[in-house]
């Protein structure tokens, strides 16, 4: 079998067996980003000679019979959006641009400890924020089943590199579905763990109370295999949980039978695209042949989610942002930096001069509209009416999932409400991009996990993603469900053929 | 909550921008209103909501009481502290002149 | 008959003290002073991309400590929040503070001058915790157009402290400072040194001004910073009194119809100067920390804190005062100088079984040379057992007070024993016989005195005291004296 097609789990076995030596599997793939990121734009940064140095390095340790980690040998390729001490760290944003961080992320000191082989760092919208990755100041990323649609966002390049065999596994980070929307776009498999499940230390912050870091792969027997070794407790995270890490990949082989899983009307809204739909129906179908049982679930509170997250993310974001101001790292303008508040300047003080000016060259314009909206939100007169009214709405939301909970063991659906759209098509309209988040939002908001995985593809052959959302911790049994829909089809092995623009 | 298009003026963007320092041409300024008045009035549909005994929810977890030890760990040196800096001595950051008072009212 | 004030003086303070651990409030970096620009500094306080702040749970404690002190209400539930502004000292962008649920309020510290000349209970508003900022410098001199930033100092966990606006002059601002200082010092919650930054000052102050009418004028509230020391803060307060009361016979502006004015206390030229007003008025746009999770304190919690605090000078004055019969004075000279003191007292004390003579060495004596000396109470090589033997040797005759204190400077210079001294020094009772020659002796010398005496001026025999002691240094002067107007009147 095609090394490059290898399933992650397939692949380290192989590697510990010795059929495979880390530089060649590291070569292989180094070779395949090289022949495709020019037309993908997925990597923001490669690096070619540190992953092929790591990757000796582990091969003589083996070869020694040295002790090697659990993903010894594995490429893997990470958002650029988690802090690396060998690798550039941007965010994708000319803010960060060149910006190197003197410490590791918490996740990614876990994957060096287990020798995974970091092949570079991925493309994303602009801190994150974004849902088709054309936010990014260093170019979109195309999807690789339609090179004229996007992947979408943020973690948008982490998905098109798995979808394109770049990588057997990315890492990704999801505030309002960043890694669950793109993979369901991509035809690939991505996991947002239970907020707190895997520390944030080191993940760039976009919304604190939101963000969470999370696997995305051909399958999700591959996501539990990464999950073993980025959850956990880390006491440098306050909100990191304090909970043991089950061993997720001997919890996969388990069967359906009496899973109750919910379905909920107030997700078939119109505005969902038919042909999802359609394939939404026959992935529940698939399930309940399986064993499953379906039940109608409310979430009554569903449509009022993208406006409360449209709230509580940017005002958050507006102050995590804050430090991007041009003093102590990152973009500083060069203009005004020398200036001593010359007469008719806009400005009243040169220092002040060299905030605004850093800031607004440094950012792009969804991050400014976030950060603008953010500030608003919070200010002086607009508090209660805006951010903590979107705070009491949240706690409405999050018992919605609580009461369902009561009554079945995992949430299923939609991820988007439309397959990749074409680049550039909603550009224009901020609010239709928000509106890309409409499945996904309630996860985030409530804290809970969810996993999003193929189910099928549309006519003319874009992918189709499903989505399971599980009560808080629920980890095992979204991916014992997702496993094993994927024993029983074969939509996630589907590849994209050779780069090219379909229609 | 106003649900016309134009539930910010151009100057309570002006002010806004000054608040998050950010420096936006009258071109900028124009468009952002535009934008932001239609979020807003989105994102106004909450008030639909009746929360009237609802408490906010800051933190998804129920978690409390996280703390550490007082004991000290490495600090980084101030090569590695300046190093990002778009400005330094050797010794400390550098920024424009500040007159006087500190940042805090 | 006193007239009525012209004006009544209204002070608040707000205090910033640094709370005494060893590490940054939300990092394991160290909070000692002095160090070199930039070197004790990591990610999460230096707030670099991707860091988080963890609370230091000592920090807490000692703040917990402090409000408890303070006789504040403790917060079952609280919880941090940012307060968001743009300053080079505040790397963030946000300093992470409490706003709308601090850990504490409802305080009170009372001042009390020991000469009796005010007493005043100072109502306090709120205790929370929060993190410092780091420093800016600007070096004019050097004509250069930047700002060094140090940010050794940014996360040093800082206890905010909020007084009502009662107390009602400069003096009584300035020994509030001193008996809050002492407070905090007593419970190794802070060194409140302000040379140090470890404590800082804010005051804000305005007039009262009785009307012919009835009514009460007041004059804008004016905030005054930039005092580096307890003087600076009362001759500050002292001088804006002045200053707002001819503003007020100039322009007769009352609050209210002005924002709230900043000014800067300029020690050298010794007045206030106005604070260049921020184009935009400070919109901190407060909301919960997220990466902070809530705080909850137990009232068993509470108890231990209580139970393991010790006594708070107040109490400790009272007990000193109560136990051994000594002035409210010198109760207060002895507990400001520490715990440590106190202690040495009591077990003096004690050995000597009264107080007062006790008081009297320890501040004549034993805080005197230990003054000259420098070093602790705890390095002091006299030891009270020694002190204790002195004062009983001298109840019992064997010499004055006088020689008591060059038993004691010789004890204290030389490292021996008190008997070694003593001894050394030929001291030795006079026996009564030989007081009785001695007398005898002086006496048939000195007729005229004799004959004073007889005459009814008993004051006269103490002109023979220093005859005497020339004879042999060891003659009790008193002892001496009586003998003499015994055996004259026997005569």
């Amino acid at each position: 079998m095609q090394l490059l097609e290898l399933s992650a789990i397939d692949m380290v076995a192989a590697l510990r067996q010795g059929d495979i030596t880390a530089v060649q599997c590291a070569t292989a793939f180094l070779d395949r980003i090289e022949a495709t990121n020019g037309s993908i734009n997925a990597f923001l940064a490669v690096d070619r000679a540190g992953a092929l140095e790591r990757a000796a390095d582990i091969d003589a340790r083996r070869r020694a019979g040295k002790p090697v980690g659990a993903l010894a040998g594995l490429p893997v390729a990470l958002k650029d959006v988690l802090c690396t001490a060998d690798m550039p760290t941007t965010c994708a944003s000319r803010m960060l641009a060149g910006f190197r961080p003197p410490y590791d992320a918490d996740v990614v000191a876990r994957l060096r400890a287990a020798d995974a082989v970091f092949v570079g760092k991925t493309n994303m919208d602009e801190f994150a924020m974004g849902g088709s990755n054309e936010n990014s100041a260093f170019g979109p990323v195309r999807n690789p089943w339609d090179l004229a649609r996007a992947p979408g966002g943020s973690s948008g390049g982490s998905a098109a590199c798995v979808a394109a065999d770049m990588a057997p596994v990315a890492i990704g980070s999801d505030t309002g579905g960043s890694i669950r929307q793109p993979a369901g776009l991509c035809g690939i498999t991505g996991l947002k763990p239970t907020y707190g499940r895997v520390s944030r230390r080191g993940l760039i912050a976009f919304a604190s109370s939101l963000d969470q870091i999370g696997p995305m792969a051909r399958g999700a027997a591959d996501c539990a295999l990464i999950m073993e070794t980025i959850a956990g407790h880390d006491p440098g995270d306050a909100t990191s949980l304090d909970v043991a890490v089950p061993r997720y990949t001997d919890l996969l082989d388990k069967p359906l039978a009496g899973v109750r899983i919910g379905r909920v009307p107030e997700h078939y809204a119109e505005g969902l695209d038919p042909e999802v739909a359609k394939g939404v129906e026959e992935a529940f179908a698939v399930l309940k042949a399986a064993g499953a049982t379906i039940h109608e679930v409310r979430l009554p509170h569903a449509k009022y989610g993208i406006p409360t997250y449209y709230l509580i993310a940017p005002c958050e974001a507006s102050s995590n942002l804050a430090r991007y101001d041009g003093a102590h790292y990152g973009h500083r303008s060069s203009v005004g930096h020398r200036g001593s508040g010359k007469a008719g300047s806009a400005f009243e003080s040169p220092l002040v001069e060299m905030y605004c000016r850093s800031r607004a060259e440094g950012f792009g314009p969804e991050v400014k509209r976030r950060v603008m909206l953010g500030t608003y939100a919070l200010s002086a007169g607009y508090y209660d009416a805006y951010y903590a009214k979107a705070l009491r709405v949240r706690r409405l939301i999050r018992q919605d999932y609580l009461d369902a909970f009561q009554s079945v063991d995992l949430i299923g659906g939609p991820v988007s409400a439309t397959p990749a759209f074409k680049l550039g098509e909603k550009t224009d309209d901020p609010l239709a991009m928000y509106l890309v988040d409409l499945y996904t939002v309630g996860t985030n908001l409530a804290g809970v996990g969810g996993i999003s995985f193929p189910c099928g593809f549309t006519k003319s052959g874009l992918p189709i993603g499903f989505q399971l959302q599980a009560p808080a911790l629920g980890e095992p049994l979204l991916l014992q469900a997702a496993d094993r829909f994927q024993r029983l089809t074969d939509w996630h092995r589907r590849r994209p053929r050779p780069t090219e623009a379909r229609s | 909550m106003s649900t016309s298009s134009q539930a910010l003026s151009d100057e309570d963007v002006a002010k806004v921008a000054l608040l998050a320092r950010l420096a936006l041409s009258e071109a900028e300024i124009a468009r952002m209103t535009g934008e932001l008045s239609k979020i807003v009035g989105f994102v106004s549909m909450l008030g639909e909501v009746d929360t009237s005994s609802v408490a906010p929810l800051a933190h998804p977890l129920d978690t409390q009481n996280i703390f550490r030890d007082d004991l000290p760990t490495p600090s980084l040196t101030t090569a590695e502290a300046l190093q990002a800096a778009p400005r330094h001595d050797g010794e400390c950051f550098l920024v424009p002149a500040v007159l006087g008072e500190s940042g805090a009212a | 008959m006193t007239a009525a004030p012209v004006y009544t003086t209204i002070i608040g303070l707000e205090v910033h003290v640094q709370l005494q651990t060893r590490t940054k409030l939300f990092c394991g970096c160290s909070t000692r002073f002095g160090a070199p620009p930039n070197t004790q500094v990591c990610p999460t306080c230096l707030g670099l991309p991707g860091s988080l702040p963890v609370m230091n749970r000592h920090a807490f404690e000692l703040a917990l400590r402090a409000a408890l002190a303070l006789d504040c209400r403790i917060a079952p539930f609280t919880k941090w929040d940012r307060k968001n502004y743009f300053y080079p000292d505040l790397p963030k962008g946000y300093q992470i503070s409490q706003y709308d649920l601090p850990f504490s309020s409802d305080g009170q510290l009372e001042v009390v001058d020991p000469k009796g000349a005010f007493s005043r209970r100072v109502g306090i508003i709120r205790v929370h915790l929060e993190e410092d900022a780091g420093k800016s410098m600007h070096d004019e001199a050097a004509g250069t157009a930047d700002t060094r930033i140090d940010l050794n100092r940014a996360g040093t966990p800082l206890c905010e402290i909020v007084t009502q606006p009662d107390l009602r002059s400069p003096q009584e601002a300035r020994a509030w400072l001193n008996e809050l200082k002492l407070l905090l010092v007593y419970l190794g919650v802070s060194d409140c040194n302000m040379q140090e930054g470890s404590l800082r000052v804010d005051a804000n102050v305005n007039l009262h001004i009785p009307q012919p009418d009835g009514r009460v004028a007041k004059t804008p509230i004016v905030e005054i910073k930039n005092m580096n020391s307890f003087r600076s803060v009362e001759r500050a307060l002292a001088y804006e009194a002045v200053r707002q009361w001819e503003e007020w016979q100039a322009t007769k502006v009352e609050m209210g119809k002005m924002p709230k004015q900043t000014r800067g206390w300029d020690d050298p030229a010794g007045i206030t100067r106005p604070q260049r007003q921020k184009e935009e008025s400070s919109d901190y746009r407060y909301f919960p920390e997220p990466d902070l999770v809530p705080v909850t304190v137990s009232d068993a919690q509470v108890a231990a804190i209580r139970a393991a605090m010790g006594d708070p000078p107040t109490v400790l004055r009272k007990g000193l005062e109560a136990r051994w019969k000594i002035s409210a004075y010198d109760a207060d000279v002895l507990v400001n100088q520490g715990r440590d003191l106190v202690a040495y007292f009591e077990e003096l004390a004690t050995l000597v079984g009264e107080g007062k003579v006790a008081s009297n060495w320890m501040q004549q004596d034993v805080l005197r040379t230990l003054n000259e000396r420098g070093g602790t109470i705890g390095e002091f090589p006299v030891r009270p057992t020694a002190v204790a033997d002195i004062i009983g040797r001298i109840a019992k005759g064997d010499f004055d007070t006088s020689r008591g204190r060059e038993i004691f400077a010789e004890v204290l210079t030389s490292g021996r024993a008190v008997e070694e001294v003593v001894a050394s020094l030929g001291i030795a009772a006079v026996s009564d016989d030989d007081l009785v020659a001695l007398c005898r002796e002086l006496l048939a010398a000195n007729p005229k005195i004799v004959a004073d005496v007889k005459g009814g001026k008993e004051q006269a025999a103490a002109g023979l005291i220093g005859q005497a002691r020339k004879k042999n240094p060891n003659v009790n002067p008193g002892k001496f004296r009586q003998m003499c107007i015994d055996l004259i009147k026997g005569m």
